[in-house]
């Protein structure tokens, strides 16, 4: 069973050599992401709840850096890993179901998505924190490809400034990285995480240590999941990006950023994150309050999603500096639900520009008049994002709420608050100007998702938050061990 | 039992939007049964009477933490509450029944009613502060969509958002004061804080900071400042109007407006710590009343006249509960969920028989058109207003002696509300349905069909005798035998009649308005001193910032690097002939060697 996880590894890049080779291109990766999906869940049910841990572990030993380095190529789920292969098989089967079938080069496309897919799966499934590293590059790269040459509007600027900000980032996530490695005593330095938390929690790192190393990670990782101020590549990145595109990136790959924090900062470096913790929570301020009320003045439902997403990553990192059980539980549930939920609001903008030709609020108006089953798609999407009960953000908010009000002073949480005041106004305003009031002239003729063979990817993201948002217990019965491990409970 | 009442609607909303919106009649019945099971059940509960929380759901569990459940907490106000709740609405989906007949959308209607229903009874069931919470933005979404429900128009479509988002401001401080709650006491069960919270023995983090007390009241009163549309979050409910009079009557006046007075309520024992926070309530209470009692004097569209009634009536319970009268404002709450629903459903039938015609002043003469209506509306009035022996008659006395005992001024600004109250009903009354017609439209109408006349009146019927049965339930005795109570009794028989007399001698053969007060019926000018000041004003900050982000966080730095980047893409391009692969090659073999050459470099460091 172990090697079910090397299996979901290998298969879209499998599907790529196929693709490449010349089997059909959307047929291929939709069949592998079926595949993976299914087999992802079969992880899930053989997993074993509440046993400490890493489960399903296998490592390849041809991949090890040997001995200047310690690094091995070993993969394994525990609880955290669990969930976010779940969420990455999700929407990477959404994302290849809804790429238009008359995409400009298909091969290339679908061989560059799923390389993402695999990238963002090693990423997750690795053990060791270098090729944890090296996937998220590796899922990188076809991104900027993705958004540079297949991308809308202003995509030669948006894929410049995706990687330089990303590359800038890496390199100071790698220089945090090598930090960690280099600072641990000598004979037990090591990548994995299992050694890592073997060393670590008999002998810690020194707090000065643990200081600048925390601040390189917060910066490297940081960037990566678009941190207040250098967010400014995330919108306009996402916004043009082709739609299976942003929901991969903003949905799965910026979620890289928090799960290593939450791997490395949370375990590892508590007593740095101490001493930053004020400068983090000015930064995850400016996230939620700052580029929530620009995200308000958005004129194009790309960059209002952009930038809403850049907003509730402030949330999630808000539950992730708070630092206890509520917090962390609350930013798990976040990654989750702001994954399937942007991917749910990207996927349908995608369609939206599809079929109105536009995604620019001027011109869109009464779609819900045609578009009934797209419209009612879409206000679900919109109410997760702006923290409606019964869908899985406002399970994660409400953590978030109550771990920020017991770990730090009031006015922290009271501020933080004015963002459902604030997603609230961004979200029904878009909702109001695309689908409500009377039909935008000189919209051409647009079709609803009629069938459902087109419905079915937007209605499985939805589901999922609905299942998550109703009963968050279902996802928190796997990561509830892991959080209590870290926290020493 | 208990959870019969809650999961009826629910299916019947699931239901009818996965499965039956096709039948368009199905869907009515379905969601109208659905209705009924919840009464049938909830009149089973109360009867049984069986007091306590039982059989919930563990929603969220962090021993010693946080515990949050769905539970159902049936007591002395809840069951009351869950009586009103799905009685009077039964009465509204009958009704709806006749009213959308002809909607093509009818089936829509009615799963987002049933999902009403469903979040309602949710709100009343709750046993915890997060799960009134959870329920609470429940409504508040129903609500948005059912104003919204021709959501083609752009007013309804304005209306919709505005009354969410003024409820997001409101449910902002809920939030807030739920938070302050958990972090006081440490739990937010109902039950565990009626035990643990007392004045005498108040938290140690409470009574370091005495100021914490009112902040966690005022936090709770925010969420009803919003739902109850208090002043100064007063402003979404005239405009909610524009939905479907069904839903006004049953959303915006009968059931989810009086949910912040029933929240009120079941906080009581927390508001009543601090003396400041329930001055503030009451305060806040009689400016609304009064306030909106003035502003409907002025207006000539039939269910705003009523909203602003609602607004008015809800000020009369909030004040009744800053002033220490829980039970009276219960009582006010019961007995005008039974005249206003009757209201608005008059209303509905005559704005049914004209067309969709909701100006007063072409209307006129309905009393001989349509007699069961005019006559129903009569009744609805005359509870309303307090006419004698009618059931607003007792509750609003039952508020007005609590006010004598405890403050005149609030006592004097109510009795004038009062006053108010029966001119401008009786203005709308004579102006809608005495003298002659005033358009050709009332020339060719005619009653309503019986689908439609049958709820007016089984709730004139309750607008008759609730004052009796509300006065057993929630004050257990007469209330003239309390001190001033004969004071109080003769007081507001006097200003029923003066209002009363008032609005039939100017109106009864006026041809148009008589009386002008501009600054009346333009509403105080809150819409336009809202839009100036936070419209106008969080566009202007949303846009400043939105400059500064383009141009100073992501311009200069970003496009600056951007620039030097493009410029030496040109160059390797001119070397590379712009082949993506050789591209990635160059960067991953860069990233390789940055890699090496930060690792060889380290090692030297250590």
């Amino acid at each position: 069973m172990s090697e079910l996880l090397l299996i979901i590894l290998v298969a879209p890049l499998a599907a790529c050599l196929g693709i490449a080779a010349g089997l059909p291109a959307k047929k291929t990766a939709l069949t592998v992401t079926w595949f993976n999906l299914i087999a992802s869940f079969i992880v899930a049910f053989k997993f074993q709840l509440g046993a400490a841990g890493y489960q399903f572990v296998s490592s390849v030993p041809a991949m090890s850096l040997g001995d200047y380095f310690d690094t091995n190529l070993k993969f394994g789920v525990d609880g955290l890993s669990l969930l976010l292969l779940l969420l990455t098989t999700t929407v990477s089967l959404a994302a290849v179901a809804v790429t238009p079938a008359d995409t400009r080069r298909p091969r290339e496309f679908f061989i560059l998505l799923l390389l993402i897919v695999s990238g963002a799966l090693g990423a997750f499934l690795s053990i060791d924190v270098f090729f944890l590293y090296l996937f998220h590059e590796l899922a990188l790269i076809p991104t900027f490809i993705l958004v540079g040459v297949w991308g809308n509007q202003d995509r030669k600027f948006a894929a410049i400034q995706m990687t330089i900000y990303l590359t800038a980032g890496s390199l100071v996530l790698l220089a945090g990285l090598l930090g960690f490695y280099f600072t641990m005593p000598e004979q037990a330095r090591s990548f994995d995480l299992e050694a890592i938390r073997a060393t670590l929690t008999v002998t810690p790192l020194a707090a000065s240590a643990q200081g600048w190393i925390y601040l390189l990670l917060l910066g490297g990782f940081g960037i990566l999941a678009s941190l207040c101020p250098f967010h400014t590549w995330a919108p306009a990145g996402d916004a043009a990006a082709p739609a299976p595109v942003a929901m991969l990136h903003a949905g799965v790959l910026k979620k890289v950023g928090i799960y290593g924090l939450l791997r490395l900062a949370v375990p590892f470096l508590p007593a740095g994150a101490q001493q930053y913790v004020d400068l983090f929570l000015i930064l995850i301020l400016l996230n939620v309050i700052y580029i929530g009320v620009v995200t308000i003045w958005q004129k194009e439902l790309g960059f209002m999603l952009g930038y809403s997403s850049v907003m509730h990553m402030g949330m999630l990192f808000l539950g992730l500096a708070s630092m206890n059980v509520l917090g962390l539980t609350g930013a798990v549930i976040l990654m989750l639900a702001h994954g399937l939920d942007i991917a749910l609001l990207f996927a349908l903008n995608g369609e939206i520009r599809r079929r109105a030709g536009t995604t620019r609020f001027a011109a869109l108006g009464g779609l819900a008049q045609r578009m009934p089953k797209l419209a009612f798609l879409f206000i679900i999407g919109g109410l997760a994002s702006l923290g409606l009960p019964g869908l899985a953000n406002f399970a994660g908010e409400i953590h978030v709420f109550f771990a920020a009000w017991q770990a730090f002073p009031w006015w922290v949480t009271f501020l933080a608050v004015w963002g459902i005041v604030i997603s609230a106004v961004y979200v029904l305003r878009a909702v109001r100007t695309i689908f409500f009031g009377p039909v935008a002239a000189d919209l051409p003729p647009t079709e609803d998702l009629t069938s459902w063979s087109q419905r079915w990817p937007f209605v499985l993201l939805a589901a999922a938050l609905l299942v998550i948002g109703c009963y968050p217990r279902l996802v928190l019965q796997f990561v509830q061990p892991v959080i209590d491990g870290w926290l020493g409970l | 039992m208990n959870w019969v009442i809650l999961l009826a609607p629910l299916v019947s909303a699931v239901l009818i939007t996965l499965v039956l919106h096709p039948l368009r009649k199905i869907s009515a019945g379905v969601s109208v049964l659905a209705c009924a099971v919840s009464f049938a059940a909830s009149v089973k509960v109360f009867l049984a009477d069986g007091a306590g929380s039982v059989s919930a759901v563990t929603w969220l569990d962090y021993p010693g933490l946080l515990t949050v459940t769905i539970g159902a907490l049936t007591d002395h106000l809840s069951t009351l509450m869950l009586l009103i709740v799905s009685g009077v609405g039964l009465c509204i989906h009958i009704f709806a029944c006749g009213y959308m007949k002809d909607d093509p959308g009818i089936s829509r209607f009615f799963a987002k009613l049933s999902l009403f229903m469903f979040s309602m009874l949710g709100i009343v069931l709750a046993d915890n502060l997060v799960m009134m919470f959870i329920f609470w933005e429940l409504v508040g979404l129903s609500s948005y969509l059912l104003i919204g429900f021709w959501f083609e128009r752009p007013s309804a479509a304005e209306a919709a958002k505005k009354a969410f988002i003024v409820n997001r401001l409101g449910d902002f401080g809920f939030l807030l004061g739920i938070l302050g709650v958990w972090w006081a006491w440490g739990t937010v069960d109902f039950g565990e804080l009626k035990n643990s919270v007392s004045a005498a023995a108040l938290p140690a983090v409470l009574a370091q900071n005495p100021l914490a007390v009112t902040l966690i009241g005022l936090g709770l009163f925010m969420g009803c400042i919003g739902k109850s549309a208090q002043f100064p979050l007063h402003i979404w409910l005239p405009d909610a109007m524009e939905g479907p009079t069904p839903v006004s009557a049953l959303i915006h006046a009968a059931t989810m407006v009086a949910a912040g007075v029933y929240m009120l309520c079941r906080v009581f024992f927390i508001l009543e710590l601090s003396p400041q926070t329930l001055q503030i309530i009451a305060t806040i209470g009689a400016i609304t009343a009064i306030f909106a009692a003035l502003i409907a004097t002025q207006q000539n569209d039939i269910k705003r006249i009523l909203a602003y009634s609602t607004l008015s009536q809800l000020g009369y319970m909030v004040l009744a509960v800053g002033l220490c009268a829980t039970s009276a404002a219960m009582f006010h709450l019961c007995t005008h969920a039974f005249f206003k629903a009757l209201l608005f459903l008059g209303a509905g039938s005559v704005i049914h028989a004209l067309h969709h015609e909701q100006d007063i002043w072409r209307m006129g003469g309905l009393w001989k058109k349509m007699p069961i209506t005019a006559a129903t509306f009569l009744i609805g009035t005359l509870a309303l207003t307090g006419c004698p022996l009618l059931a607003g008659f007792f509750s609003k006395d039952a508020i007005l002696l609590a006010a004598l005992h405890n403050n005149i001024w609030i006592f004097g600004v109510a009795i004038i509300t009062a006053a108010l109250t029966a001119y401008y009903m009786f203005r709308l009354f004579a102006v809608a349905f005495l003298g002659q017609a005033r358009s050709a439209a009332v020339q060719h109408t005619h009653e309503s069909p019986p689908v439609m006349t049958l709820p007016l009146t089984v709730l004139a019927a309750l607008a008759v005798v609730g004052g009796y049965l509300g006065q057993q339930a929630y004050l257990g005795q007469p209330h003239a035998d309390h001190a001033g109570g004969g004071l109080v009794l003769w007081l507001s028989v006097l200003v029923f009649a003066l209002g009363a007399v008032g609005g039939l001698w100017l109106y009864l053969r006026a041809k148009s308005e008589r009386v002008h007060v501009d600054i009346f019926a333009n509403k105080f000018y809150s819409d336009e001193l809202y839009q100036a000041l936070f419209v106008n004003g969080q566009q202007l900050l949303a846009r400043i910032l939105d400059w500064i982000d383009r141009w100073i966080v992501g311009g200069l730095i970003v496009r600056g690097l951007a620039v030097l980047a493009t410029v030496s893409g040109e160059i390797l391009r001119l070397v590379q002939g712009g082949n993506v692969q050789a591209y990635a090659t160059v960067f991953i073999l860069g990233v390789i060697f940055l890699c090496y050459w930060v690792m060889v470099h380290l090692q030297h460091l250590f």
